[in-house]
């Protein structure tokens, strides 16, 4: 597709994200993790090494999943299945696209292989995802070609604050472009660091042209609800399910709270009994170099 | 009879519903978001979008949408189901055999072209109320309708297999209407359901 002028990607590659709207994407290591996420309502398992808890923790270089891991996934998951390539390791997302992955996340969750360049989008057959932490860095990811649009929040911290904090910084962008007269919005492409002609589309759309969902921290069917309220249009829940006392029994609830978002009365039977979540982080405490969503250019 | 004077549900469990709910809005018809079955009872015509078949089937089944749309058809109301919404109304299903409401009788395969990688655009023609007119279609790994049933009408194709079909009120595409600015599928839809109300 085009905007303004400018090329993004393809329909067809944006229409899968439009179809995921209103679900939840399950972080999940294997095979028998992947059936419990679909049984439970799962839009779509992303396939990763470890959960970001578990990166967090053990710390190493963090990189794409096995590929026979992926491959198991695959067998067992009637839904998309995506995977996490490092940011700007293309040959990682060159190899995920051999495998017929169904969408790449090039994700800060894991450590990235460049530190200047994130990877050419257009020059896939399948279409990528990619972490914001506002409306500039949306634009430039949106610019490279994805296709989808996450906010990062913080991975494996089990708070929701920091998703928080993106979602409510990439929605105040947009509103504050659509205030914005024709000849401030070049200034304002400048300061976002974003392409003019996706900064003109959003000032008029007041919205972004693909879809934005929110990842990084959601634990509970309340934080999925929160988000949605936010404006989210999905959810990524990554330790969040594998992390907690009764993944199965979770992962339905966080399910059932992403669609009835508005509904109170829902929210509080789905979270009831849910067992322990997973022990959150505060991640005001972290050091700077131990946040996962400063990764990205 | 104004054309605002339908009302059309947009099953809003999961999926790309809310571009149904704009395309029907283009049409003149009033669209509203669906999520629990007492919903449906204000609606002249319901919608069944694009998402995944397995999550939507499971969020359905949670909330006893299975009887209340088999009552919604057996009223004489239209459905419109795409791609996974086509899957969730067909009478079989395969890739793998699961449940579905047996509302349109045809056979469908889910994933049948393949992955992500090999979703694709196509132009084609419908042939709807009138000649056969230009129809894009946007195909996400998308179904495709393996066997017709003698009373299902196959409305377009592609490569010689039908991806829009009709039996009686009941509408199904293989592709995604709702993805491009042509608004010719839903406006034939909004028809059906306008006559649908106007003959009950």
């Amino acid at each position: 597709m085009d905007v303004n002028g400018l090329r993004i990607a393809d329909r067809k590659h944006i229409g899968l994200a439009e179809m995921l709207k209103g679900g939840v994407i399950m972080d999940v290591t294997n095979a028998e993790q992947a059936k419990i996420a679909e049984d439970a309502g799962a839009a779509s398992v992303m396939a990763l090494e470890r959960v970001p808890a578990d990166i967090r923790k053990e710390g190493g270089v963090a990189r794409m999943a096995a590929v026979k891991k992926i491959k198991e996934i695959q067998q067992v998951a009637t839904i998309p299945v995506m995977a996490k390539a490092r940011i700007g390791h293309f040959v990682e997302a060159q190899i995920l696209e051999a495998l017929g992955v169904d969408f790449i996340d090039e994700s800060e969750v894991l450590t990235p292989a460049d530190e200047h360049f994130h990877i050419d989008k257009f020059a896939f057959r399948v279409p990528f995802v990619c972490g914001c932490r506002d409306l500039g860095e949306a634009l430039r990811r949106i610019g490279e070609g994805a296709a989808m649009i996450r906010t990062k929040g913080e991975a494996g911290s089990g708070n929701i604050v920091e998703a928080v904090r993106h979602m409510r910084a990439v929605v105040s962008g947009i509103r504050r472009l659509t205030t914005l007269g024709p000849e401030e919005l070049m200034a304002e492409a400048k300061t976002l660091g974003a392409p003019y002609e996706l900064v003109r589309w959003v000032a008029k759309a007041g919205k972004l042209p693909v879809p934005n969902f929110s990842a990084g921290g959601i634990a509970t069917p309340a934080d999925a609800a929160l988000m949605m309220q936010l404006g989210a249009e999905a959810v990524f829940v990554g330790s969040g399910i594998f992390k907690s006392s009764d993944p199965a029994k979770r992962a339905k609830a966080i399910v059932q709270a992403t669609t009835h978002f508005k509904d109170p009365d829902v929210l509080a039977r789905v979270s009831e009994e849910l067992g322990e979540p997973m022990v959150g982080l505060e991640t005001s405490k972290l050091a700077e170099k131990e946040l996962l969503q400063t990764r990205g250019w | 009879m104004t054309e605002n004077e339908v009302r059309i549900g947009v099953l809003a469990l999961q999926g790309d519903f809310a571009l149904h709910a704009k395309a029907l809005v283009r049409c003149g018809a009033e669209a509203v978001e669906v999520r629990k079955p007492a919903e449906l009872a204000t609606c002249d015509g319901l919608v069944i979008p694009g998402g995944e078949s397995t999550t939507l089937l499971k969020l359905m089944d949670e909330w006893g949408f299975v009887p209340a749309i088999e009552k919604f058809h057996a009223e004489g109301k239209p459905i419109f189901g795409t791609c996974a919404g086509l899957i969730v109304l067909a009478r079989e299903v395969e890739n793998p055999r699961q449940f579905s409401l047996g509302l349109i009788d045809v056979t469908v395969e889910r994933n049948a072209y393949g992955r992500q990688r090999e979703s694709f655009e196509a132009s084609g023609a419908a042939r709807l109320d009138g000649p056969p007119a230009p129809l894009e279609m946007v195909f996400i790994r998308a179904p495709r309708i393996r066997r017709v049933g003698p009373g299902v009408e196959p409305l377009a194709e592609h490569r010689g297999e039908p991806v829009l079909a009709r039996q009686g009120t009941v509408l199904v595409a293989t592709f995604h209407p709702e993805l491009t600015e042509d608004t010719a599928v839903h406006r034939y839809f909004c028809d059906l359901v306008r006559r649908a109300q106007a003959a009950a």
